[in-house]
């Protein structure tokens, strides 16, 4: 049976136009409005990713962080994102939904339980910035067994050689890191030579979907179209800070500026 | 879990990167893979090469100022009364502190891998004010992650770091201690790691900071055996060598060389303020394994694994984490780990300030602490050996403001 990641992609190569995918924290700024924020946008978007908030986040700049610490500050939990995972996906179960975090909240609440609660709570997809390969080898195989997609990260830095052994672990969905930087940084590489390194990933197979991410902005989108997916977090992220800095209503705030990057894409 | 005989204790790990295969490894950004291979390779190959060798010794001893002294505190053990205690004055190296040694290190190999700019943390600032001064002499430009609140605790230091030329970037984010001044260090790193070299402070992060490090501060433990041997004519049966832990740097030096003795290895780590549940003392306390920065170890964290606040009045121990081989060690019984409270260890810096010609730094205070309790207990044929790693200089207004004067 397909996936619903490899679903959504090729939905999107019907209407010959990239993935849109979004990056919020769980509980950003508390838990009810994370969900609210994650319903809206889920509208617009066509793969949704969840972080889970984690205080000593060393691969995030300062806009992710920020909406790490404020989720964490207002109480979230790891139980609360699976919480907000399972309301999310009760509403919308074809959206597909990724959890993106660090290995250590994994770790801690064991690996075979950390699925068995992504499985119960209608997980798609996980995302761990500090498991990188081979080391993930054997959790990957454990996410693939529960039919959960482990999504392998590359990077400017990564060598062809470990792209290819990459690659061909891969499932449904890799995600090339646009740029040598955290999250969130200016986008410090062209368009052009972001979509050259992109293409070396894809040549080696042209059926595995690739996504980028890091620094993309309703600015910069529309210059990486031609790329299965694009996923833009820390905009979304700063726009929440903002909203709650200028008393504004960050669900509404949320719900526009995805729509407007969906229109920057279609 | 054992440990091995007559192999390096930081070349004991599996293919994973792990000691004792749980401890360490390299839980890292994807981007990070290739820089931190490079840099394996490299030091791989400089660790090997007899030039890199001669150079570093020549450095060592012509700059770091190789061997600190090894003197017998004659009045601390008259006043305690049983063990002989000694100190090994690291604390007399260029610098006042054991950072030297993993700073100058890295400045060597900062200049083998072409890179011109490194960059590094610190906690007590000691980290930060050599790694300034390596860089300075070896022609680097050098930038330092420092945590706010120990901007603020560790003045002398940053005074120190300035006049070196290095750009110190304040931390604001979390504890604003050590753990954050790491973590932002990483980030840059992961940011720049193309053209920036990057010194961690201590026996943390991916496996090769640890080794370069604990390749580093050996140094003194390879002074330090030929000292004993020359004091006593070989190593004393009943030996305890004590020694501070927060990351775990001058103990991983000052015990290296005697993995295979029969020396006992204790390490004090931070108890915090009396009656405050808040410590830095994760393997004293049963902290469970987690991962912090980069590698696997026992870490003060939470039920679900945020990681936990710590605070000693030492700046240099305040760490949730410690190093994996110091998990190691502890796992394998080769050492055992207390800890000594802030006030144990201000009562300690002020008996031995007074009583001896040495003034120890609030860290190696904890140690001393350690050794005021022990000694007593012990026979005058029992050797205690404490590495006062650090000079007290640094924290010179605390001690003003918790004993009410200072005096050197």
């Amino acid at each position: 049976m397909k996936s619903k990641i490899t679903l959504a992609f090729e939905k999107c190569k019907e209407e010959k136009r990239p993935a849109l995918i979004t990056y919020i924290v769980a509980g950003d700024n508390n838990e009810k409005n994370s969900l609210k924020i994650l319903n809206a946008i889920s509208k617009h978007a066509d793969i949704c990713e969840l972080g889970i908030g984690h205080n000593c986040p060393v691969a995030d700049g300062y806009q992710i962080q920020n909406s790490s610490y404020r989720a964490l500050r207002n109480g979230i939990t790891l139980k609360a994102t699976f919480n907000i995972a399972k309301k999310f996906k009760k509403n919308s179960p074809n959206k597909p939904l990724i959890l993106m975090g660090y290995y250590n909240l994994i770790y801690q609440m064991g690996e075979d339980s950390f699925l068995k609660n992504c499985k119960t709570s209608g997980v798609d997809g996980l995302i761990v910035v500090d498991l990188p390969f081979p080391e993930n080898k054997k959790f990957a195989k454990k996410c693939k067994r529960k039919s959960i997609n482990f999504i392998q990260l590359l990077s400017p830095t990564t060598s062809k050689l470990r792209m290819k052994k990459i690659i061909t672990q891969s499932h449904d969905m890799s995600y090339y890191i646009s740029m040598v930087s955290t999250t969130g940084g200016k986008l410090k590489v062209s368009p052009k030579k972001i979509l050259q390194n992109y293409d070396k990933i894809k040549k080696l197979n042209r059926k595995k979907n690739l996504v980028i991410g890091f620094g993309i902005t309703n600015k910069t989108i529309s210059s990486l179209k031609r790329a299965d997916g694009l996923v833009v977090g820390s905009q979304l992220c700063k726009a929440i800070t903002d909203s709650i800095r200028k008393k504004q209503n960050p669900v509404k705030k949320l719900n526009k500026l995805v729509y407007s990057l969906k229109r920057k894409i279609a | 879990m054992k440990i091995k005989k007559g192999i390096s204790l930081i070349d004991q790990h599996d293919k994973n990167f792990l000691y004792g295969g749980k401890f360490g490894g390299n839980f890292i950004p994807e981007t990070l893979k290739k820089p931190i291979d490079d840099l394996t390779k490299l030091f791989a190959k400089l660790r090997k090469d007899k030039k890199f060798l001669k150079e570093r010794d020549y450095y060592f001893k012509n700059y770091v100022g190789a061997p600190t002294p090894f003197i017998k505190l004659e009045n601390l053990t008259r006043h305690l009364g049983g063990a002989q205690i000694y100190a090994k004055v690291v604390s007399e190296a260029n610098g006042g502190a054991h950072k030297i040694y993993n700073a100058t290190v890295h400045c060597l190999i900062a200049k083998k891998a072409g890179k011109k700019y490194i960059v590094g943390d610190t906690g007590a600032g000691y980290a930060g004010k050599m790694l300034s001064m390596a860089a300075k002499k070896f022609g680097l430009k050098c930038k330092i992650f420092m945590g706010a609140k120990d901007i603020k605790r560790q003045r002398p230091n940053v005074e120190a770091m300035r006049k070196n030329g290095a750009t110190i970037v304040p931390v604001t984010s979390g504890s604003q201690t050590l753990v954050d001044a790491v973590s932002e260090c990483m980030r840059y790193w992961v940011s720049n790691c193309e053209h920036v070299h990057n010194c961690i402070g201590s026996t943390v992060g991916p496996n090769i900071f640890i080794k370069i490090c604990a390749w580093s501060t050996a140094q003194i433990s390879r002074e330090l055996i030929l000292q004993i041997k020359e004091e006593f004519g070989r190593i004393p049966k009943k030996m305890k060598l004590l020694n501070c832990v927060g990351g775990g740097s001058s103990a991983m030096g000052f015990w290296n060389e005697f993995m295979d003795t029969d020396a006992e290895l204790v390490g004090i780590e931070a108890g915090g303020p009396k009656n405050s549940k808040l410590h830095a003392a994760p393997l004293t306390n049963g902290s469970k394994i987690g991962i912090l920065h980069g590698a696997a170890q026992y870490v003060v964290q939470d039920k679900e694994g945020q990681i936990g606040s710590t605070e000693s009045i030492s700046a240099g121990l305040d760490y949730p984490g410690i190093s994996p081989l110091h998990c190691f060690l502890k796992d394998a019984k080769r050492a055992r780990y207390t800890s000594a409270s802030d006030e144990e260890a201000l009562k300690a810096y002020r008996l031995v300030s007074k009583l001896e010609n040495i003034s120890p730094s609030l860290e190696p205070s904890h140690a001393f602490s350690e050794a005021i309790r022990l000694a007593p207990k012990l026979k005058s044929s029992d050797v205690i050996i404490v590495n006062s790693c650090g000079d007290s200089l640094k924290d010179k207004d605390i001690i003003k403001k918790r004993l009410g004067s200072y005096v050197r």
